[in-house]
C-alpha cells in the first residue's frame, strides 16, 4: 500500500468514526438533553411536556410538608412570581431548606412536578446559577454577586 | 515575615522562569552552549523558589496565621493538622501555587535527569516549560496572590468547606495536578521537537517517562476524586459525568492515546505528526479544564471564588499557547518525513484505531461538556447534559475499543495476520463466554445488559493474559524456561498487561453497578428494620457526638443475614458550626463482590430518621481496576529502557530482548 493510499484510508476511517460519533451524539441529544425551566417559564409559556426537565427556584416559605411515611415531601418551587407544586420521595440533600435555592429534575404531571432527584448543593452560600438567573429575570434578585 | 518572603520567592521564581524561557531558547537558536546551559540552573532555581513559597504558605496554615487573608478565609484553628495542610490547596490561590510548583517540578526533573538529552532539545524543552511558568506565575502574582495580609487579623478563620476535609480529597488535587500539569512537559517536548523539526524514535523514547508519569498520576488523581465523590457526597454513585469530572477525564483520554501513539513513533518511526498533535491536545484540554474550573463558568464544589478577571487571564494564556502551538504545528508538520510504512492490519494499525476511537470519544465528551455552555451563551436556553447522553455516546465508542484492545497486541508490527491473532485468542473467547455465563447465572433475575460488559471484560482480560503467556511460551516449553523468559521480559510488557487487565476489571465493576444497584429509602425510628439484597438492616440507635470542629448525629445500623451478624454501620450527619454547614458521612461495608452503603438524613427520635441504603454490586472492582492501571503505569515507569541513561547503548540491549520476546 502506498503512503498516500494509507493516509487516505486512515483519513477515511477518521471521518467515518467522526460521522458515527456525530450521529450518536445528535440522537443522544434529542433524547437526553434536559431543559431547565423556571416556574414562570412553565406558567407563562404553558410548558407541558412529559419529558425529563429541570426546574429551579426557591423552596417557597411555609410550603414544605412531610407526609406520614416520613419520606415523601411536598413543597413549592417559586421564583416569587409563580410557583409550581412539587413532590419528591427520598432523602433530601443536607442543605434543602425553605427559602433556599433548589434545582430538581423530574417531570410534570397534571401541573405537579414529580421530582426524581433533588440536586445536591455544596455549601449554603451557593445559589444554583440557573436559579440566580431566573430570579434576576423575575426581577426578584436581592443577593449580591457572590455567586 | 515568612509570608512576605513567600511572596518575594514567587516573584523571584517569575524572574527565574523568564530567564529559563529566554536564554536557553536563544542559546539553542544560536547554537551557543553557554546560553543553553543556563536553562538548567534557572529551572532548578525556579523550582526551589516556588517550593519555598509553597512551604511559606503551608507554614501560615499550620501555625494558623490569620493575618494572611488566604488562611483566614480557608482555615480554622480547630481544624485537624492534615486538613490544615490540605487546606493549602483547597482554595483558588493556594491551589494555583501548587499548580506552578508542579509545573516547575517537571522542568526541574528535565534539568536534573535529562543529562542525556541532546543539549539543544533540552534547552528548548526547558525554555518552553519556562514560558508556561512565566504565564502562570504572572497569573498567580497579579490576580491570585495567596500572601495578601489582613489588618487587623481576625481572631479565627472561616474554615475549609467541610466536604473538602477528607483524606481522599487531601491527596486528590496533588495527584490530579501531577497528571494535569504533567502534560505540560509532553507539550514542551512536542513544541521543542517542532522547533527542531526533528522527531523520531529517540524523541519518543525521551518523552515516554514523563508522559507515563503524567498519565499514571492523572489516573490516580481521577480515581481518588471519584472515590471521594463516592463516599463523601453521599449519593451512592462514583461518576456523574459532571463537567468538572469531564475536564479531567478528557486529558486522560487524549493522554492515553498519546502514550499509545508514542509507541508507534518509538518502534516504527511513524505517526509522528499525529503524536505531536496529541501532545498539544492533551495539554490544551488540561488548560481548558483549569479555565472551566476557575473562571466560574461552571458551578460546582470545584469552582473556586468566581472572578471573571481570572477567567479572562487563563483564557488569554490558553489562547496564546494553544494558538501558538497550532500555528507552529501547521507550519512544521507537513515537512516531517513520512515514517515506516505499515498495512492497516498490523500493530500500528491497531494503535491507530485505538487513537481514533479515543479521540472520537474525547470529542463526544467535549461536546457534551461544552454544549450547555454554548447554548446558554448563544440562546440563553439552559440545558443540562447528564449521564444518559454520555452513556449513549461514550459507551458505544468504547465497546469496539475494548474489543480491539485484546487483538492489537497480538498483531505483529508492519503487517499482521488477523486470522492467526484470532486463533491465539481462543483463551479470550473462553474467558469472555465463561465470565458472561457465570455472572448471568449469579444474577439471572436482574437486567441483562451488564452481561455484555462482562463478556467484553472477559475477552479483554483473557486476551491480555494470553498475550503475556504467549510471550513467555507458557506450557509450550518447560515451565522453568518460561519463568526465565518472564524474568527477561521488559517491565513495560508487564505494565501493559496490568493496565489492560485493570480496564477489564474496571469494566466489570462499572457494568454491574450501572444496572444492578438497588436502593432503599425508609423512615426509621430506633429498632426499625428493612431488607436489601438479602441483608437485614436494623437501626439500633442514634447518638449525638462531638468532633474536633463539628457536632454529629451518628446512627448505629446492625446488618444481619439470616442469623449471622455481618457488619455494624455508622453513618453520620455532621454539622460544622463555623461554616454553618451540614454534611453526610456515608458508611460503607465493602466486600469483594459488593458495597453496602448507608446514609442518614434529617430526623429526630419522635419522627424517626430518613435512612438511605444502597446495595452497589462490584464497586470495589472499579477501584481495583484503577489501582491496577496505576500499578501498570508505575511498573512501566521503572523499565530500564526508559531511564535516560545512555540511550545509544541501551538500544541494542533492548532490541535483543525484544526479539526474544517477539519470537514467541
Amino acid at each position: 500500500m502506498t503512503p498516500t493510499r494509507r493516509r487516505l484510508t486512515f483519513i477515511g476511517l477518521g471521518f467515518l468514526s467522526l460521522l458515527v460519533a456525530s450521529a450518536l451524539a445528535l440522537t443522544a441529544f434529542e433524547d437526553t438533553l434536559v431543559f431547565f425551566y423556571s416556574p414562570s417559564d412553565i406558567k407563562e409559556k404553558f410548558i407541558n411536556t412529559d419529558k425529563q426537565i429541570r426546574i429551579g427556584g426557591l423552596v417557597k416559605n411555609g410550603s414544605l410538608r412531610k407526609s406520614k411515611d416520613g419520606i415523601t415531601v411536598r413543597f413549592e418551587v417559586t421564583d416569587l412570581n409563580h410557583s409550581i407544586p412539587a413532590i419528591y420521595r427520598g432523602s433530601l440533600p443536607d442543605l434543602f431548606r425553605e427559602n433556599q435555592g433548589v434545582v430538581a429534575e423530574g417531570h410534570l404531571s397534571k401541573g405537579i412536578f414529580r421530582a426524581k432527584t433533588i440536586l445536591a448543593k455544596h455549601d449554603e452560600n451557593y445559589m444554583p446559577k440557573e436559579v440566580a438567573d431566573s430570579l434576576k429575570k423575575a426581577g426578584k434578585w436581592k443577593g449580591g454577586n457572590k455567586n | 515575615m515568612i509570608a512576605e518572603l513567600g511572596h518575594f520567592a514567587l516573584i523571584l521564581a517569575l524572574v527565574m522562569a523568564t530567564v529559563q524561557t529566554v536564554v536557553p531558547l536563544l542559546g539553542a537558536h544560536r547554537s551557543n552552549t553557554v546560553l543553553m546551559e543556563i536553562g538548567k540552573p534557572s529551572a532548578i532555581a525556579q523550582f526551589f523558589a516556588i517550593l519555598f513559597a509553597f512551604c511559606a504558605l503551608t507554614n501560615a496554615y499550620i501555625t494558623s496565621d490569620f493575618s494572611v487573608a488566604n488562611v483566614a478565609e480557608n482555615s480554622h484553628s480547630l481544624k485537624p493538622l492534615l486538613y490544615k495542610i490540605s487546606g493549602v490547596w483547597g482554595n483558588h490561590e493556594g491551589s494555583m501555587v501548587l499548580w506552578v510548583l508542579i509545573l516547575a517540578l517537571f522542568g526541574f526533573t528535565v534539568a536534573v535527569f535529562g543529562k542525556n538529552l541532546p543539549p539543544t532539545l533540552r534547552a528548548r524543552v526547558l525554555g518552553i516549560q519556562g514560558s508556561i511558568g512565566v504565564a502562570f506565575l504572572a497569573f498567580v502574582i497579579t490576580t491570585s496572590n495567596p500572601f495578601l495580609r489582613l489588618n487587623p487579623a481576625p481572631l479565627d478563620g472561616r474554615d475549609l468547606n467541610p466536604l473538602l476535609q477528607d483524606p481522599g480529597l487531601a491527596f486528590h488535587p496533588p495527584m490530579l495536578y501531577l497528571g494535569y500539569v504533567g502534560f505540560s512537559i509532553t507539550f514542551s517536548f512536542a513544541i521543542a521537537a517542532l522547533i527542531e523539526g526533528n522527531i523520531g524514535p529517540a524523541w519518543a523514547r525521551w518523552v515516554r517517562p514523563w508522559a507515563l508519569l503524567a498519565w499514571t498520576s492523572l489516573t490516580a488523581g481521577i480515581t481518588l476524586g471519584s472515590w471521594w465523590a463516592y463516599y463523601e457526597l453521599g449519593w451512592g454513585g462514583w461518576w456523574y459525568w459532571d463537567p468538572v469530572e469531564n475536564a479531567s477525564f478528557m486529558p486522560w483520554l487524549v493522554g492515553t492515546a498519546f502514550l499509545h501513539s508514542a509507541i508507534v513513533v518509538e518502534k516504527r518511526d511513524a505517526l509522528k505528526s499525529w503524536t505531536i498533535l496529541l501532545a498539544i491536545l492533551a495539554f490544551t484540554l488540561s488548560l481548558m479544564g483549569t479555565f472551566l474550573v476557575r473562571s466560574g463558568v461552571l458551578t460546582s464544589v470545584h469552582a473556586f471564588a468566581v472572578d471573571p478577571e481570572r477567567g479572562l487571564f487563563i483564557l488569554a494564556i490558553l489562547a496564546f499557547f494553544v494558538g501558538g502551538a497550532f500555528i507552529l504545528f501547521a507550519i512544521r508538520a507537513p515537512k516531517m518525513a513520512l515514517g515506516g510504512l505499515f498495512q492497516p492490519i498490523s500493530r500500528e494499525g491497531g494503535l491507530v484505531m485505538n487513537n481514533l476511537l479515543l479521540s472520537v470519544a474525547t470529542a463526544t465528551v467535549f461536546l457534551g461538556t461544552l454544549y450547555p455552555l454554548f447554548l446558554d451563551a448563544t440562546t440563553g436556553q439552559k440545558v443540562s447534559v447528564g449521564p444518559p447522553f454520555f452513556n449513549a455516546t461514550f459507551i458505544p465508542i468504547m465497546i469496539p475499543l475494548l474489543l480491539l484492545m485484546a487483538i492489537g497486541p497480538m498483531l505483529s508490527w508492519k503487517q499482521g495476520d488477523l486470522a492467526s491473532a484470532m486463533s491465539r485468542l481462543w483463551v479470550a473467547a473462553i474467558c469472555s463466554g465463561g465470565l458472561g455465563i457465570l455472572f448471568w447465572l449469579l444474577n439471572s433475575d436482574k437486567p441483562f445488559t451488564p452481561i455484555i460488559g462482562f463478556a467484553i471484560a472477559g475477552w479483554l482480560g483473557g486476551g491480555a493474559l494470553k498475550e503475556l503467556a504467549d510471550r513467555v511460551l507458557l506450557f509450550r516449553i518447560p515451565l522453568i524456561n518460561s519463568l526465565l523468559r518472564a524474568r527477561g521480559l521488559p517491565r513495560s510488557a508487564y505494565g501493559m498487561t496490568l493496565a489492560h487487565l485493570g480496564i477489564a476489571i474496571f469494566v466489570c465493576g462499572a457494568s454491574a453497578d450501572s444496572a444492578w444497584r438497588s436502593e432503599v429509602v425508609f423512615n426509621a425510628k430506633e429498632k426499625d428494620q428493612t431488607e436489601i439484597a438479602g441483608f437485614n438492616l436494623k437501626l439500633q440507635k442514634v447518638d449525638r457526638l462531638k468532633g474536633p470542629n463539628y457536632e454529629s448525629e451518628r446512627a448505629h445500623i446492625l446488618v444481619t443475614k439470616g442469623s449471622k451478624i455481618i457488619a455494624n454501620l455508622y453513618p453520620e450527619r455532621r454539622f460544622y458550626p463555623v461554616q454553618q454547614m451540614l454534611t453526610t458521612e456515608a458508611t460503607i461495608y465493602s466486600t469483594v463482590m459488593a458495597d453496602l452503603y448507608a446514609t442518614i438524613g434529617e430526623g429526630d427520635k419522635r419522627k424517626g430518621w430518613v435512612l438511605r441504603i444502597w446495595y452497589n454490586p462490584l464497586i470495589p472492582w472499579i477501584w481495583l481496576g484503577c489501582l491496577l492501571m496505576v500499578l501498570g503505569g508505575i511498573i512501566s515507569l521503572t523499565d530500564r529502557r526508559l531511564r535516560i541513561g545512555a540511550p545509544e547503548k541501551r538500544v541494542r540491549n533492548y532490541k535483543t530482548a525484544e526479539l526474544g520476546a517477539e519470537h514467541g
